[in-house]
């Protein structure tokens, strides 16, 4: 197993808001963290990451990385998109892309050239401060920086959050494209849609633990868990 | 007039001593959210290192060796010091650098004696460089402002063109970020605070023989520069230049003007003559509270700015 999370637990001070969670990513898998606002699913990127003290097992490809700092975790091979991008906003889009390598130079799957194909809209502006981008930019900026690392796993934290239907399309082929490359993936959504469609397995978050495992057949055919998990 | 270029230039070599050791501190906190109250203690080491590097093996090697050891003590400070009390929050942060301010004082006062040091411009920088009117320009000021003007370039440029100022740079946004792509974080803070560090101790070692070398030094020089990153805005090295280089300049004029602020009444048309409270303080010449013009100054800006010149938070 790549990932394997057992038992986790996280807290913010006082408050207890992982319960315990247990999951696995398989080596170039597909799976999705759903569930509805608040319930913990970034907690638990964070937790697996080394940003929030995590307590229980966390193992990727059999090493223990519970409470590794982040900067090891990253370079065990899990890459990171946090959901509120955290773009280094006075540096260029090109410094971004920078940053995201482990070691000046040192390549892997992804290189700029990649990107820039990937994304014109980036290539035009490869020395524009990335304060300026648009959220769409900055979206892929932060995907493609994070890639730039060369990671065998990477977590997605909602990266079609406030995008227009355009865009969100935009992120779907990235995904792909990821995958496509061999990078497994665990992607936190919202949107049903684009994460049913892409994901081989999924779970459903609820206060703090797992409430539902499935493909995103068994989840289709499985109306109570939308109504009382994900549904608003 | 000549007291206008002389004074000029004095107050720019003072503003480029402010700005080594501003400039240390606001990056420092920037970076960490630390406010060091034991930034210009450091300084002080420096001076007091200096002395005795040179007169071992004279003022050049000094030059190099003494902000190196400043340096390296404040690589110590942070690993031992900081890092260790950094999970108890910014309070404990501040008391402890607040206990080294006290504890550094104590230790050169024991090491050096409580008598200022015979610590002085080395021979081959004591001649004037030129001279306007009569007055002259010392040759080791403007060694000073080579000094500090190419360390300025070399910070630039470590900041601007390497990758470890690329990395310094992310840091000081998002050190959570940085982490998570592999940087690590805690080794950038290291480096940033014995940079600055460093940074104070070249200012000690060129500016303890400008100014004295005394036990007293770190408590004269600790309040204007806490009032220059105050006054440039914390986190901002543009607006900490400015305001260095503002400082210097108004507290050297402050200090030769023999004007009282009822002089510039006068050709105003306006004379005070009664006898209160508020002709006493009108009738004192500037050089005598120049000193708490920085103060005032400081006051003034965060009443009406908080941020300061170019802050990007608030103080
Ligand atoms: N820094 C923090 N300090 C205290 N509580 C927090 C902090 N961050 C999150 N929480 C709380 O932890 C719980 C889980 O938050 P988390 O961000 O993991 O949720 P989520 O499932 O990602 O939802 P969403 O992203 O839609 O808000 C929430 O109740 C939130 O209020
Ligand atoms: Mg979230």
């Amino acid at each position: 197993m790549m990932l394997e999370v057992r038992n986790l637990h996280a807290y913010y001070g006082q408050s207890h808001i992982l319960h315990g969670v247990d999951l696995e990513v398989g080596e170039g898998e597909i799976v999705s963290l759903l569930g509805r606002n608040g319930v913990g699913r970034s907690t638990t990127c964070k937790a697996i990451m080394g940003l929030v003290p995590p307590q229980g097992v966390v193992k990727y490809r059999g090493k223990d990385v519970a409470g590794l700092r982040s900067d090891l975790v990253a370079r065990c091979g899990i890459g990171y998109v946090p959901e509120d991008r955290q773009i280094f906003p006075t540096l260029t889009v090109r410094q971004n892309l920078e940053l995201g390598l482990k070691k000046a130079g040192k390549f892997g799957r992804w290189n700029f050239q990649d990107v820039f194909r990937l994304f014109p809209n980036l290539d035009a502006r490869q020395d524009t401060a990335a304060g300026v981008l648009s959220g769409g930019e900055q979206q892929m900026l932060t995907m493609c920086r994070t890639l730039m690392g060369d990671p065998d796993l990477i977590l997605i934290d909602e990266p079609t959050e406030g995008l227009a239907p355009k865009l969100v399309e935009q992120v779907g082929l990235l995904l792909e494209e990821i995958a496509r490359r061999g990078v497994s993936i665990l992607l936190v959504e919202q949107k049903l849609t684009i994460a049913l469609k892409i994901c081989a397995r999924l779970y459903v978050m609820g206060h703090g633990r797992i409430v539902f495992e499935g493909t995103p057949a068994d989840l289709n055919a499985n109306a109570d868990v939308r109504r009382e998990w994900l549904e608003v | 007039m000549e007291i206008v270029l002389i004074s000029l230039l004095n107050g720019l070599v003072y503003g480029m001593l402010l700005f080594m050791l501003a400039s240390g501190l606001t990056l420092i906190f920037s970076m960490m959210g630390v406010l060091n109250f034991a930034h210009a203690s450091i300084y002080m080491i420096g001076a007091y290192l200096a002395f005795t590097v040179s007169q071992v093996l004279g003022f050049f090697p000094a030059l190099i060796i003494a902000p190196i050891l400043c340096g390296l003590l404040g690589a110590a400070i942070e690993i031992y010091g900081l890092r260790r009390v950094h999970h108890n929050g910014h309070i404990a942060e501040l008391l402890f650098t607040f206990g080294l301010v006290f504890i550094i004082q104590r230790g050169v006062q024991m090491t050096w004696g409580m008598l200022p040091m015979a610590y002085r411009v080395p021979a081959i920088l004591d001649f004037p460089l030129f001279t306007v009117y009569g007055a002259n320009f010392p040759a080791y000021r403007g060694f000073m402002l080579l000094i500090s003007a190419g360390m300025l370039l070399a910070t630039w440029l470590l900041l601007k063109k390497t990758r470890i100022g690329l990395i310094i740079q992310a840091a000081l946004t998002h050190p959570q970020m940085a982490s998570s792509l592999g940087h690590n974080v805690p080794m950038v803070f290291t480096i940033v605070f014995a940079g600055g560090c460093l940074l104070a101790g070249l200012a000690g070692v060129i500016g303890g023989n400008y100014q004295t070398t005394e036990p007293g030094m770190a408590e004269a020089m600790g309040p204007i520069v806490f009032v220059v990153v105050v006054f440039g805005g914390l986190g901002s090295l543009a607006g900490c230049f400015i305001a260095s280089i503002v400082m210097g300049v108004i507290q050297t004029f402050a200090v030769v003007i023999d004007y009282s602020f009822i002089d510039f009444l006068k050709p105003l048309g306006i004379s005070v003559t009664a006898d209160n409270l508020l002709t006493e303080i009108l009738t004192v010449p500037v050089a005598r509270i120049g000193a708490l013009l920085p103060f005032a100054m400081m006051i003034l800006i965060l009443l009406f700015r908080p941020r300061g010149l170019l802050g990007t938070r608030d103080t």
